[in-house]
């Protein structure tokens, strides 16, 4: 059994299993920090940083989603300093991408979109890199455009650890990573995708979408993923 | 010494373009040419893309007119999915596209060409405007833009927004129609029937006015040609291509959008980024053709609504209805059908059907879409892989079309008004004109981002820029 911890996150009093993220804690008291790449029910891997919160005592920010409370903590979630960082993070995947939401399926059902209108993000300081890159909709039935993936590797967790077939996996680093399937085949090829659409249904932006939708069609539907893993959990006896 | 006018930017038409005069050594004009300056480049960043994006991507073509881009590319999406569309599907484009063509034509006749016509050619260029036109006649100016805004109410209605609605989809439309939004949409069209009646009245009142420009405003014989539907009729949406020649003798009749390539090449003119189609079996620039408002009742035997099959069969008795100057009256008429078209399409029986959407793969490599825009017909060709991405995009735009006869037009004007090496205002904007009697739409025709102003160029034989006026 897990020890309760209190500590304060802006300053209120809210109390958390020891086991618990920041992130858990803070949205368990309805305290509300951004993410893109968390999703509940797929472990966390700290990769866009959009969590990043002060820490009283620590000089440099830490992600939300993996760091543990402790007992006495002082958790700042929203500062000028913490705002800026965050509209900054949400303008460097919009110009290191081809984000264009007016012709893309996901408009209106986008987080990327979503977080960006949450941060009153209204132009993008930075120049865009235009990177070419080719869609791949080699699948009968779903279709990849990278140049909406930011690199959440949603997809890759999701079908990894709840699927079990590890399809996706990200190749490359830095500036040149990018999402691939199998041995960098065309998904159509891929010899382990089951096909089960559990990577469409949470990838947070348009870059993995269902074939045949129009502009602004793609609708999303994470919600299952809790109950999954829920029940997946009560199955193991944890 | 010959010489060159340029007047850059060319006002009130949509899109950016300028227009050079060349004069001869006795200061008569020589030859005029209209230019686009804007490059797009859609027919080659939508390369990758898949397909079920195209009408959205390709609406994003013009703010004017993203129906008629939306209506072209749905169509030839259709094709590629091989699929025959619901009725009820086809009958709610056709009221959109209607819409469209109506909002475009009030914006063409009552924003950028009243002006002209009400405060007359050589009228003071500050007041040659809208706001002028308010404060000399404000009811012409208020019907305007209730008419302009009809028709975009129509299109909101219809689609969830005025700009770019991504109602239109491959297969169909998205949404069914309510009943109340039918009922909405029935209930503005009297009103905006009885405006357009009195445009018509107005504008044939003040055509003596207008003698002179009748007679040199791309007052030439060219091929006219347009959609018309399987009895001949004016059609918008569907039907068959038709092209008729200058003394109404059907030249092609009964073609398909798959016959389009027999039907019309593309040449490439050093001086301006817009491409000037001609029709193919008469070559260039013989296959001269227009487009628009004026080919289409040129080509249509009749039209299906009777107030404006009574203006047309008028219409049919001028005898310089070849005269550009006459894409006006027929904006003005095309106006009143689209108006009565959309009032019968409304009343059918089976228009509140919620089977508005066929659904399919990819069943054809190729497809070709063709409707009639505002400003003519428009065509979308596209070939996609095995997995539904596009290779190849082809656009074909009603702008485009009439690029030959512009130029021409231009030249007749020049001809007529321009002299020497001075350069009166009203000369200019006679030039500026006859290119607004066609609508042309530049940022659709090259597939620029910004607004339409004009520059004409006084230019020697020796390439000495004499005079220029710029806006």
């Amino acid at each position: 059994m897990s020890r309760v911890v209190t500590l304060k996150i802006n300053g209120q009093d809210v109390s958390g299993r020891e086991d618990e993220t920041v992130l858990q804690v803070a949205r368990e008291n309805g305290i509300e920090i951004p993410t893109l790449c968390h999703l509940e029910g797929l472990s966390n891997v700290g990769a866009c940083r959009l969590c990043l919160v002060e820490v009283k005592g620590v000089s440099r920010l830490l992600p939300a989603c993996v760091t543990r409370v402790s007992e006495g903590m002082e958790v700042t979630t929203h500062s000028e300093r913490l705002e800026r960082y965050r509209r900054m993070i949400v303008e460097l995947l919009f110009s290191e991408g081809n984000h264009v939401c007016s012709v893309c399926v996901s408009n209106g059902h986008c987080e990327l979109q979503d977080t960006a209108i949450q941060l009153r993000l209204d132009h993008i300081g930075m120049p865009y890199r235009f990177p070419v890159r080719q869609v791949d909709a080699s699948h009968s039935r779903y279709g990849l455009d990278p140049n909406r993936c930011i690199l959440c590797t949603r997809c890759v967790r999701v079908c990894d650890e709840i699927e079990g077939a590890h399809t996706w996996d990200i190749m490359g680093r830095g500036i040149n990573s990018q999402l691939i399937t199998d041995m960098h085949t065309p998904w159509g090829e891929s010899e382990t995708c089951t096909s089960c659409g559990k990577c469409v249904q949470i990838c947070p932006t348009g870059a993995l979408f269902i074939k045949g939708k129009s502009v602004a069609e793609m609708t999303k539907r994470p919600d299952f993923l809790p109950y999954l893993a829920m029940m997946r959990n009560r199955k193991n006896g944890s | 010494m010959s010489r060159e006018i340029t007047i850059n930017p060319v006002t009130r038409i949509e899109g950016h373009g300028k227009i050079t005069i060349y004069l001869a050594d006795d200061g008569s004009v020589a030859d005029a040419k209209f230019h686009v300056t804007q490059l797009r480049g859609f027919e080659k960043f939508a390369e990758g893309r898949p397909f079920h994006e195209m009408p959205s991507l390709m609406a994003r073509i013009c703010g004017i007119c993203p129906v008629s881009h939306l209506i072209a590319s749905a169509k030839a999406c259709d094709a590629l999915l091989g699929v025959r569309i619901p009725p009820t599907a086809a009958a709610l484009r056709r009221v959109m596209n209607l819409a469209q063509i109506a909002q475009s034509h009030a914006l063409s006749f009552f924003y950028l060409s009243a002006p002209d016509l009400l405060l007359g050619m050589d009228s003071d260029p500050s007041q040659r405007n809208l706001f002028g036109m308010l404060a000399a006649n404000p009811q012409l100016a208020r019907d305007g833009v209730t008419l302009r805004q009809t028709g975009q109410q129509i299109i909101e209605i219809l689609g969830g927004k005025r700009i770019h609605p991504g109602w239109l989809v491959p297969g169909g439309v998205s949404e069914p129609l309510s009943a109340e939004k039918r009922d909405r949409i029935l209930a503005m069209l009297p009103n905006a029937i009885a405006i357009t009646q009195q445009a018509i009245h107005w504008f044939k009142s003040i055509l003596p006015r207008f003698s002179e420009e009748i007679s040199v405003f791309a007052n030439f014989p060219t091929l006219h040609m347009g959609l018309v539907d399987r009895r001949g009729n004016l059609e918008t949406y569907d039907g068959y291509l038709r092209i008729v020649d200058a003394d109404g003798n059907v030249v092609e009749d009964r073609m398909t959008p798959e016959d389009y390539l027999d039907l019309i090449e593309e040449a490439v003119e050093p001086h301006s980024f817009l491409k000037s189609p001609y029709y193919k079996p008469r070559g260039y620039t013989d296959g001269m053709l227009r487009v628009g408002p004026l080919s289409r009742l040129l080509v249509a035997d009749q039209i299906s609504t009777p107030l404006a099959n009574a203006e047309l069969q008028a219409f049919r008795q001028i005898p310089e209805r070849q005269s550009s100057f006459y894409y006006h009256l027929a904006r003005l008429i095309e106006m009143l059908y689209a108006w009565e078209e959309i009032q019968r399409v409304l009343k059918t029986s089976d228009i509140l059907s919620e089977h508005v959407r066929a659904y399919a793969e990819p069943n054809a490599f190729e497809g070709v879409g063709i409707s009639e825009a505002p400003r003519g017909t428009l065509m979308h060709h596209y070939k996609i892989d095995k997995n539904g991405l596009i290779t190849y995009v082809n656009l074909v735009i009603a702008t485009g079309h009439n690029n030959l006869a512009m130029n021409a037009g231009v030249k007749q004007v020049a001809q007529r008004f321009v002299h020497g090496d001075r350069l009166s205002e009203g000369m200019l904007n006679r030039v500026e004109a006859v290119i607004r009697t066609f609508d042309p739409c530049l940022s659709c025709s090259t597939h620029a981002i910004g607004q339409m102003p004009l520059h004409i160029q006084l230019v020697a034989p020796n390439g000495e820029v004499l005079d220029e006026i710029a806006r």
